[in-house]
């Protein structure tokens, strides 16, 4: 059984100007200790698909399924009571800006000690030990200290493992990282990817990476789905994807990287739009 | 071609006075500790370096916006020091920026046809007529339609505004263009159209590009030199190839190795490495 699966996906915004459909049918799989990259441009949807498993979207949504399980667990008929359970201790998610996703008002100790007050039953105590063990875990030095800093005392990459601590806490089954390095800077963002690959690989959980940068895609990924415009373009595990990519649009973005560039100019993904738009998803797989 | 360098920097300095309490004294921050370059007219300079390492203060000092503590910077043969003597309209249009945030860079209340106009109105004695024949020809120019004029800035996507910013730093016909990472909040596609906009309109105009990044792969795409700041110095500088081929700096080798590669060798060490 799949950890998380979801079939045929459909979200519509209601605005002025009638339904606007973000996400048309789509599907995705995560098994129990896999890393599956969702790579698209700003409008592909990548995000709005994680937060409609989140419950995260707002009332101006509509999300239809045939199929949106956690566990063999449908998501879309819990209570709000279950739901509550499961989201935020079982699947848990980093969202791109770490300082803007803390409260600026309390301590990262607080804050981290607020999702084990919620999910768990471990006491004031215990709490507070845990806390200094998920510090540890994502490499804060010194977490004893830092456990009464306020998230304007860290750096972006410091808040981002706090976010990550928060994000573990419960030890998750599934984790949703949603463009966690865009905002930080590469030496970073190397930090940040090797410790998300270190705990998953310890625990074990699923990973499910957002992102738009093919290179984080190359370095995580075990598996990827591209998306453009809301639908589903190719799905491959990493390597025949980068190899030999079946999807005129994957073969747009590969060569739209500086790094593949063979002549003076950059192909552009417009010079191949002619042959993706009008490509069944079908006819590539 | 190391005669015709239109931008000469030598041991340029920069600090902040942090000030201090009642009791305490005030600080003294080093964001750019003693950098020399030289840039030829026509080639690409790309500076690199992480958050904190004075590429934006370089980058505010070359633009005249803030004056240098010590250090010569020469632009065009003329020395600048706008600390001494301020800057004057000629030397304006000179230099230009184009910043990274498309959104934030753009005045919302201004129709892109004032944007384009307005470096003119403000630096040269044009007439209202010719200005806004000028800016109708650059609107072509980097990609965009006649009827965008009358436009405000939000009716158009990231990389549309990015073209107005290239416009506008253009308008003036300058002879050196500081790029302050400007394609980073772009997507790829994006990003690859930019790119190439900036590569035709350094052959049309001959100008002269500082490019600020901290993405590798664009740098060693778009670059003839490059130099890597960190913490305020340069630790790196040569032309690309000698960069790229033999970092000498442990920083330098950092970054490179911090950097995700897409390549399908390196994949496949990742996999057997994560299998075994």
């Amino acid at each position: 059984m799949p950890l998380l699966e979801i079939r045929n996906l459909v979200v519509e915004f209601d605005t002025a100007a009638g339904p606007f459909r973000a996400l048309d049918g789509v599907d995705y799989t995560v098994d129990a200790g896999e890393v599956l990259a969702i790579v698209g441009e700003s409008g592909s949807g990548k995000s709005v698909a994680m937060l409609a498993v989140m419950g995260l979207l707002p009332d101006t949504a509509t999300i239809t399924a045939d199929r949106m399980a956690f566990e063999g667990r449908d998501l879309a008929t819990l209570s709000p009571k279950d739901r509550r359970q499961v989201i935020g201790k079982d699947i848990s998610m980093i969202f791109q800006e770490p300082i803007a996703s803390l409260n600026p008002c309390f301590t990262v100790g607080f804050q981290i000690g607020e999702v084990l007050k919620t999910h768990t039953r471990l006491s004031g105590s215990e709490r507070a030990a845990r806390v200094i063990e998920l510090l540890k875990a994502v490499g804060i030095p010194e977490p004893e200290r830092r456990l009464s800093s306020f998230p304007h005392q860290m750096s972006g990459g410091q808040c981002q493992r706090v976010m990550i601590a928060m994000a573990i806490a419960c030890s998750p089954k599934l984790l949703i990282a949603d463009e966690p390095t865009t905002a930080l800077d590469v030496t970073i963002q190397k930090q940040i990817l090797d410790l998300l690959l270190k705990l998953q690989a310890e625990s074990g959980m699923g990973l499910i990476m957002i992102t738009h940068d093919m290179g984080v895609v190359a370095e995580t990924a075990d598996r990827v789905v591209v998306q453009y415009q809301g639908r589903q373009m190719e799905e491959a595990d990493v390597l025949s994807l980068f190899e030999s990519p079946k999807h005129p649009y994957t073969k747009a973005l590969l060569s739209a990287l500086p790094e593949n560039a063979t002549g003076d100019r950059l192909p552009t993904v417009g010079d191949f739009r002619a042959l993706f738009e009008t490509a069944p998803k079908e006819a590539t797989a | 071609m190391s005669g015709d360098a239109i931008l000469k920097v030598r041991d340029l300095k920069r600090d902040y006075v942090i000030k201090g309490g009642i009791f305490t004294k005030p600080r003294i921050l080093s964001a750019v500790k003693g950098v020399s370059f030289d840039v030829e007219r026509g080639t690409t300079l790309a500076v690199v370096g992480e958050s904190g390492c004075g590429k934006s203060t370089l980058a505010r000092i070359l633009t005249m916006i803030d004056p240098a503590t010590a250090g010569t910077v020469e632009i065009d043969g003329q020395p600048i020091d706008i600390a001494k003597y301020g800057v004057s309209r000629e030397m304006r249009q000179k230099v230009q920026i184009v910043f990274q945030n498309p959104y934030g860079s753009l005045n919302p209340r201004q129709k892109i046809g004032a944007v384009l106009e307005e470096p003119l109105l403000l630096n040269t004695d044009m007439p209202a007529a010719e200005r806004r024949d000028a800016a109708l020809a650059m609107l072509q120019k980097v990609g965009l339609k006649p009827e965008h004029y009358g436009r405000y800035p939000h009716m158009f996507s990231g990389g549309q505004r990015q073209r107005i910013a290239i416009a506008r730093s253009i308008m003036l016909k300058p002879k050196l263009l500081v790029l302050d990472e400007p394609v980073s909040a772009l997507d790829l596609s994006v990003q690859a159209q930019i790119l190439n906009l900036l590569a035709d309109l350094q052959e049309e105009f001959n100008l002269t590009y500082v490019f600020i990044s901290h993405d590798l792969s664009v740098v060693r795409y778009i670059a003839d030199k490059v130099m890597v700041m960190y913490f305020g110095e340069a630790v790196e500088y040569g032309t690309r190839d000698e960069v790229f081929d033999n970092p000498r700096h442990s920083y330098t080798k950092t970054l490179f190795a911090a950097t995700p590669r897409a390549d399908v060798n390196s994949i496949k060490a990742r996999l057997a490495k994560r299998a075994a």
